[in-house]
């Protein structure tokens, strides 16, 4: 591996797993939706999160240059190797599976769509311009996709947090519950030219969510001094289940296709 | 070689997932070359995750057989846009009874997609309609309603 790549493998893993894992978390819901548009809709930002990381994972193979492509990285891998953020493998709700509704909540699954799919819109649109070309080719077709995310989720968070009593308060559990978690989407170093330091997105993501968040009269709690550290491969204890769910078709069958 | 030809038998080969147009009105087939041994084929995928990716490509490797070897390059950049859906391919979805996009994508800034537009009903031509979704049976389309007819539709969203 040559010194960029050294710098730049990191880098491209991080989204790719952070789109990979985030997509398999949605994927969940299929079949489970509050209503029949939803779960096609969540069906189908999972499907193109999953584009998205079959590309970059494609890439990192070749940056790696070890011969992994991308269904090796995504089923092959461990736990520790993994560099998403924890915010994506959280479960789909805070309570237990045996709360009654499988272990699904449609607030928290909507606020987490939101925050990530401003942070994916500003990080594309940086990484359009990346001097590495295969990068600004994923990042220009993935940026039209997430704009279609970030609209359908904002919608929600508005309709549910300026909703009813009910809505309201579970979309501000949620939001208390997630908060600390976002500290994470400024974390990871940049590299020259390539793809910019997460932290110069977040004046511009805080002045978004901000907004956001007014309009759907959702009060900020305050900040947290947690600092997840999925990017360093160090992950809750949710991702490994997320995993093995994930990966056991590939462990049982190795090599197996469709 | 007969590249016209091929051209013509690539001409046919019809989008799988909505097989009233066909990959050449949707703007996905970027170029059709000669190789030493065949034909090359480039390909521009409509959304990352479209499951309908490798299908497409068994299905003008298909329709090319006989022409020697087949290759189909995927190529991301430039990334694909409802812009290039050619003039027969909108008056094609337009009588399948999916409204093809109503604005030009053109430089990227997203501009265009933040405005939902006003649609008729491709089945009555009402002006009373409303969308249900921002997505629906596939990645590319909203889900909408006539209210004056009753009958769902989708829209191909501008990407």
């Amino acid at each position: 591996m040559d010194a960029t790549a050294t710098y730049v493998l990191p880098y491209v893993l991080r989204l790719a797993d952070t789109c990979l894992i985030h997509s398999q978390r949605l994927s969940e819901w299929c079949g489970h939706a509050p209503v029949l548009e939803e779960d096609l809709a969540l069906s189908n930002i999972a499907l193109d999160l999953l584009g998205q990381a079959r590309a970059l994972l494609t890439y990192a193979g070749q940056l790696e240059g070890v011969g992994r492509d991308e269904d090796q990285l995504a089923f092959l891998r461990e736990e520790r190797d993994y560099r998403n953020l924890v915010l994506v493998e959280l479960p789909n709700a805070a309570a237990s599976p045996s709360d009654g509704a499988g272990g699904r909540d449609f607030a928290l699954t909507t606020l987490r769509n939101a925050a990530l799919s401003i942070w994916l819109e500003l990080l594309y649109e940086r990484l359009q311009a990346s001097t590495d070309a295969e990068i600004a080719a994923i990042a220009a077709k993935s940026l039209k996709e997430v704009r279609y995310h970030r609209q359908h989720s904002s919608d929600w968070v508005v309709r549910l947090g300026d909703g009813t009593a009910e809505s309201h308060g579970r979309m501000q559990a949620a939001l208390a519950l997630l908060w600390p978690y976002f500290n994470e989407l400024f974390a990871a170093e940049g590299v020259a030219g390539v793809g910019p330091a997460w932290k110069e997105l977040e004046p511009e993501w805080r002045a978004r969510w901000a907004a956001l968040m007014q309009e759907a009269s959702l009060t900020l709690p305050r900040d947290s001094a947690m600092q997840p550290r999925g990017i360093d491969g160090i992950h809750s204890e949710h991702l490994g289940h997320l995993l093995a769910t994930m990966q056991y078709l590939q462990r049982a069958y190795p090599g197996g296709v469709w | 070689m007969n590249l016209a030809a091929a051209r013509e038998r690539l001409a046919q080969v019809p989008d799988p997932e909505i097989p009233a147009v066909t990959l050449m009105d949707l703007g996905i087939v970027r170029e059709l070359r000669e190789t030493d041994t065949g034909v090359e084929v480039v390909l521009t995928p409509t959304y990352s995750g479209c499951p309908a990716t490798e299908l497409i490509a068994d299905d003008v490797r298909a329709a090319l057989a006989g022409f020697g070897d087949v290759t189909v390059t995927l190529q991301r950049a430039p990334a694909w846009s409802t812009d290039w859906i050619s003039p027969a391919g909108r008056d094609k979805l337009q009588r399948y009874g999916i409204v093809p996009p109503q604005c030009q994508v053109g430089d990227g800034s997203g501009q265009a997609i933040r405005v939902v537009p006003k649609l008729r009903c491709p089945r009555c031509d009402g002006g009373k309609t409303e969308q249900l979704s921002r997505f629906g049976s596939t990645a590319c389309k909203s889900t909408w309603r006539c209210i004056e007819c009753g009958e769902p539709f989708e829209y191909f969203k501008p990407i």
